[in-house]
């Protein structure tokens, strides 16, 4: 009886999992929100929080189908679609339904990634639903063909917790976004800072928490192998953060707080492939090591015409490349999976590269496609003038830091343009 | 001298500043205010309370100037803060009776003319 297979432990991590995962789409949405000018920094929360709800919708009705129905070679069948036979009975150790939700929190999370490509010029309805289509068309397949018994995972390829289907793809997705959406109109012109490096700093708390349930989850089990993903992802960071930091000294003299809060994420990025494949002090040196590709990324597209506004290529795109590489280097049998390189199999360096060509390809392909045929339908950019003012005001009639000065209270919705009747004099906006 | 005051959009003031740098006027001081012109109020809300918002941010630049110096600080203004909507503010030129220099006690020409290597100002 299939029902017996659950184990109670297995399932409560799953649980707590589960929860961290969702957790990364707000702190995402913090570590980008920080990272743009005040005038947009909620236009840009609200595309990480978006995401919880077209690309959460969609999970269940089709997504899970399409990614994890079946082991076809290129891309799942209809067999859960609306989540048809998805219930309480064993996946593994872990009720279906658990595994089920804990993939949607993959789903939300990557898609959320694309946006800081975008930010501060994509007009919001077009970009919800880009990545509503995007993670249909381009995350489930990939995801089936790593994870779901396709054919990158028939070929062997080595991939933990998404290296491969999450950080690669978003990154490429996200620089044909950049170059399709077209950069922001003072791009290259003034500088365009931070305006709460403290938030930055407070999302990358979060996604360095929410990552134990990414990889330490995708053990999809309470036991050694969630430990060794669990330690894995905690060593790489810290590895990452002491290089990026010792590059940032070396190149002018000061480490900076912007640049640790994009090494712990790269750190988490190189290591999440690998995270189940390989011993501890490899999980140090490919933080230490993956990180170097990212940093020199950075600088190079800070000079480019490229608008990868937040440098989500460089960090997730490459990143995630050098961590599927990595992980063919590192990649020792001891520790679970596969030998690679330096364990005497050179072949699975050849087989990681194939994974990331293909990824690569396909993201890019795809994504391509779908923003052409959105923006014949939708703009996706918003007017100079919008930019000019902000997208917190003119996409969400909001103000992420309002004082309130000057604003009337009007009782009903009327067109903007009747105003006497119903005005109360200066109250306080923002205290509903 | 004169004391040039001009309001501008808060999104201008990048190109303001650039064009002002461009034609060399040196010295200035910024602040942040809220004001209303005749534009449209824009319309927030917030869980389901409409607001109006009549008091738009925009930007104050104070700039002491010689006589000679008016006509193109005004024309560098005019021409980097205009979008053609209502609302792109106002240049007001004031008489000033004298201007002292904190640093060095210069009065007047002397104290509104740039100083060698205060280019940064």
């Amino acid at each position: 009886m299939l029902q017996s297979a659950i184990v109670p432990a297995d399932t409560a991590w799953m649980l707590v999992s589960t929860a961290l995962v969702l957790l990364m789409t707000p702190a995402a949405a913090f570590f980008y929100g920080g990272l743009v000018r005040a005038k947009n920094a909620l236009n840009t929360m609200m595309m990480c929080v978006g995401s919880i709800g077209v690309v959460g919708v969609l999970w269940p009705l089709f997504g899970y189908s399409l990614a994890f129905g079946g082991s076809a070679q290129w891309v799942g069948g209809g067999q859960y679609v609306f989540l048809r036979d998805v219930g309480l009975d064993a996946h593994g150790t872990i009720p279906h339904l658990l595994f089920m939700a804990y993939q949607g929190t993959f789903a939300v999370v990557t898609a959320v990634l694309i946006a800081g490509a975008v930010v501060e010029r994509m007009r919001y309805s077009a970009y919800l639903t880009f990545i509503a289509a995007w993670s249909l068309a381009v995350y489930a397949p990939l995801a089936h063909w790593v994870w779901g018994g396709g054919w990158l995972a028939q070929l062997g390829v080595l991939d933990y917790a998404g290296g491969t289907v999450v950080h690669i793809n978003a990154g490429i997705a996200a620089a044909i976004a950049a170059m399709l959406v077209g950069g922001r109109k003072d791009y290259g012109r003034q500088a365009m800072l931070p305006h709460n490096v403290p938030f930055v700093l407070l999302g990358t708390s979060l996604l360095y928490f929410g990552w134990f349930g990414f990889n330490a989850g995708s053990a999809l089990a309470a036991n050694g192998a969630a430990v060794l993903a669990f330690t894995n992802t905690l060593l790489a960071p810290m590895a990452a953060l002491t290089v990026w930091m010792s590059l940032d000294a070396a190149r002018t003299g000061r480490a900076t707080a912007v640049g640790a809060a994009t090494a712990i994420v790269i750190g988490l990025v190189v290591v999440t492939p690998a995270a189940g494949f390989v011993s501890p002090l490899s999980a140090l040196a490919m933080g230490a090591i993956g990180t170097v590709p990212s940093y020199f990324a950075i600088l190079w597209r800070a000079r480019s015409r490229l608008d990868d506004s937040l440098d989500v290529l460089a960090g997730h795109g490459v990143g995630g490349i050098s961590g599927a590489l990595l992980t063919g280097v590192f990649a020792n049998a001891q520790w679970g999976g596969t030998d690679g390189l330096l364990h005497g199999r050179p072949a699975q360096l050849g087989i990681q590269a194939i994974g990331v060509a293909a990824s690569v390809a396909y993201s890019a392909a795809v994504t391509y496609g779908l923003l052409k045929v959105i923006n014949v339908m939708l703009p996706l950019r918003a007017a100079a003038r919008a930019e000019g003012v902000g997208m917190d005001i003119t996409e969400h009639g909001e103000e992420a830091y309002s004082d309130g000065e000057g604003a009337v209270l009007v009782f009903r919705e009327p067109a903007p343009a009747v105003a006497l009747s119903v005005a109360v004099p200066l109250t306080q906006a923002g205290a509903a | 001298m004169k004391l040039i005051v001009a309001i501008i959009r808060p999104e201008r003031l990048n190109d303001v500043l650039e064009r002002l740098y461009r034609t060399e006027v040196r010295g200035l001081t910024v602040s942040r205010v809220m004001g209303h012109g005749g534009e449209t109020e824009q319309v927030e809300t917030y869980r389901g309370t409409t607001v109006k918002v009549e008091l738009h941010e925009k930007v104050r630049l104070e700039i002491g100037v010689s006589e000679s110096f008016v006509e193109r600080t005004v024309g560098a203004i005019l021409a980097s803060a205009r979008t053609g909507d209502v609302g792109d503010g106002k240049v007001f030129v004031l008489p000033v009776e004298s201007v002292y220099r904190i640093r060095t006690g210069e009065r007047d020409q002397a104290a509104v003319t740039p100083a060698a290597g205060d280019a940064a100002c």
